[in-house]
């Protein structure tokens, strides 16, 4: 999404993905990563939240295998129970901005005429706009927290699901099976939901799943400005941010931790969408 | 007659595709337009099916008006593309394709007239389960032409609809089309640039030469003691008996 972003993570993870074994690790990682994010209450060691200020700083440990933060809170169970809003938020983004950027690239590569013309000028002007901008400045007008920054960045990420859906669905559209169906006497809606849609389904995956990466990327830098979630919630954007004075004091894993968590993540979904892709 | 035509002339910007041209079909009839590739058979053939607007001229297909919706002109009129290959949804087995054309007309029994309509056109419930990349283009045809079938139009046009075939295949879904003639009592309007597959379906001829009719008649006659010159210099064209194919 944010363009500057776009290119240095699509690259290597389209060169990784063409290596069977590391489709494998990465497509085990983002199971992983799901299950965790699904089970987090189960499998926390301890509560993420309960603060022990005699134990701040603890080094890693059986008890803490990735040490405590400065509150003395367990940073796996902060990582884990992370993961919930970390994977929560780009999910919402790309179902968001799939359904809405695909509705309206059906509707107009059908409708055709001014209305496509039209659609395409101002998809074409939302594109040029960086959306991470875009998302940063509704948020701050809208207040912090999980919600606005996730809306604002569905919104920021239409045009571009837009774009490449609308190109796709021209396409179909000019198959001469849909001409059949017209001439079977279907209506325009149904051609466009029983036909084009599922027809455009694969390519709407791998399209949302590419975006999943670049949203959690993006959520991830608005929590770590302090637009997002707040404090005491975990949240790797936020974990990375929050770590900030202790680093200073000598203690760097918290921020290290959760900045690894995301990275991995991204690099694993980037890698199996690009495999997706490239079928 | 199921189908008039009168006067029909189509412009596209400053061409002129289709100018002037006459022709109808009666109930149960078969009539078929050649002419080399160019001469504005597929802008005809659009226009009947609804796909194109007319410049100009009239369209009569059976007791259609003006107010008659999409669905009713579907069950007067259908059509089977040239192109088996995309003219089929590629997700969409043989069997639910079928199913969902006999659903929206209203059919009962639709498993029942789906094994007919397959019988029908030579498949089998083997094919039924079948997506279109499973089948060759000979058997795809035969769907479409099952399809096209379903809704029990009165008229049936089909264009080039064995152009893309081998001469073999091209030979079965001829045989075909006649017998689904005889079966169901539909008109063909049958198009084709190849004026050597009109004898074994069709009953008359027009032959068509940018845009105009230059000759019409019974089928033997314009093909034993044609008129025009073109239409000789067509029906010169045709292979012989004992002609051997030239593989290119
Ligand atoms: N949509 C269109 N726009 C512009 N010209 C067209 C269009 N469709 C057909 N034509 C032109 O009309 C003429 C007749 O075409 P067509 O009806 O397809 O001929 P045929 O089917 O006999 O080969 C051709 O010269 C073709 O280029
Ligand atoms: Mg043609």
């Amino acid at each position: 999404m944010t363009l500057a972003l776009a290119t240095p993570l699509r690259l290597p993870a389209r060169r990784l993905a063409s290596f069977g074994w590391a489709t494998t690790i990465a497509g085990v990682i983002c199971l992983l990563v799901a299950l965790t994010a699904l089970l987090a209450p189960w499998i926390a060691p301890h509560d993420p939240t309960a603060v022990d200020p005699l134990n701040a700083y603890a080094p890693f440990s059986a008890a803490h295998p990735l040490g405590t933060d400065d509150l003395g809170r367990d940073l796996l169970s902060r990582l884990i129970a992370g993961s919930r809003t970390s994977l929560a938020g780009p999910l919402v983004v790309i179902v968001l901005s799939g359904a809405t950027g695909t509705a309206i690239a059906v509707a107009a590569a059908w409708i055709g005429g001014w209305f496509d013309a039209a659609v395409s000028r101002v998809l074409d002007i939302l594109f040029a706009f960086p959306g991470l901008v875009l998302a940063i400045t509704v948020t701050a007008v809208f207040g912090a927290g999980f919600l606005a920054p996730v809306v604002a960045l569905s919104l920021a990420y239409v045009p571009i699901i837009a774009r490449v859906m609308r190109a796709a669905a021209l396409r179909e559209r000019s198959l001469p099976y849909v001409e059949a169906l017209r001439v079977q006497g279907f209506s325009g809606w149904h051609i466009c939901r029983r036909h084009l849609l599922p027809n455009l389904a694969p390519l709407l995956v791998v399209q949302a799943a590419i975006s999943f990466g670049y949203a959690m990327i993006d959520l991830a830098s608005i929590s770590f400005l302090g637009l997002g979630l707040q404090p005491p919630a975990a949240d790797w954007g936020l974990m990375i941010a929050n770590g900030q004075p202790s680093i200073l004091a000598g203690f760097p894993q918290q921020s290290i931790a959760a900045a690894v968590a995301v990275v991995i993540t991204v690099v694993a979904f980037t890698v199996v969408a690009e495999r997706m892709a490239s079928r | 007659m199921i189908l008039e035509v009168t006067d029909l002339r189509k412009v596209f910007g400053s061409h002129v595709a289709v100018d002037g041209v006459s022709f109808g079909v009666g109930s149960g009839g078969s009539l078929a337009i050649v002419g080399e590739s160019g001469s504005g058979k597929t802008t005809c053939a659009r226009i009947v099916a609804g796909l194109e607007r007319a410049t100009a001229g009239t369209i009569r297909l059976g007791d259609l008006t003006d107010k008659s919706d999409r669905k009713s002109r579907a069950r007067m009129v259908q059509m089977v593309f040239q192109d088996p290959y995309q003219s089929l949804d590629r997700r969409q087995t043989v069997a639910s394709c079928l199913d969902e054309v006999l659903k929206f007309h209203g059919r009962d029994e639709r498993p029942r007239r789906t094994k007919e309509l397959l019988d029908l056109v030579g498949l089998d419930q083997r094919h039924a389960k079948a997506l279109p990349k499973q089948l060759s283009g000979g058997q795809r045809q035969r769907v479409a032409i099952a399809r096209a079938l379903a809704p029990e139009p009165r008229l049936l046009i089909l264009d080039e609809a064995v152009a893309a075939l081998d001469v073999s295949i091209q030979a079965q879904v001829l045989n075909l089309l006649a017998d689904a003639r005889k079966a169901t009592g539909v008109g063909y309007l049958f198009i084709t640039h190849d004026l050597s597959v009109v004898r074994h379906v069709c009953d008359d001829v027009i032959v068509m030469h940018r845009g105009k009719i230059v000759e019409a008649g019974p089928v033997e006659k314009v093909l034993t003691s044609p008129e025009a010159d073109y239409t000789r210099k067509l029906v010169g064209s045709i292979p012989r008996p004992g002609w051997v194919p030239t593989r290119a």
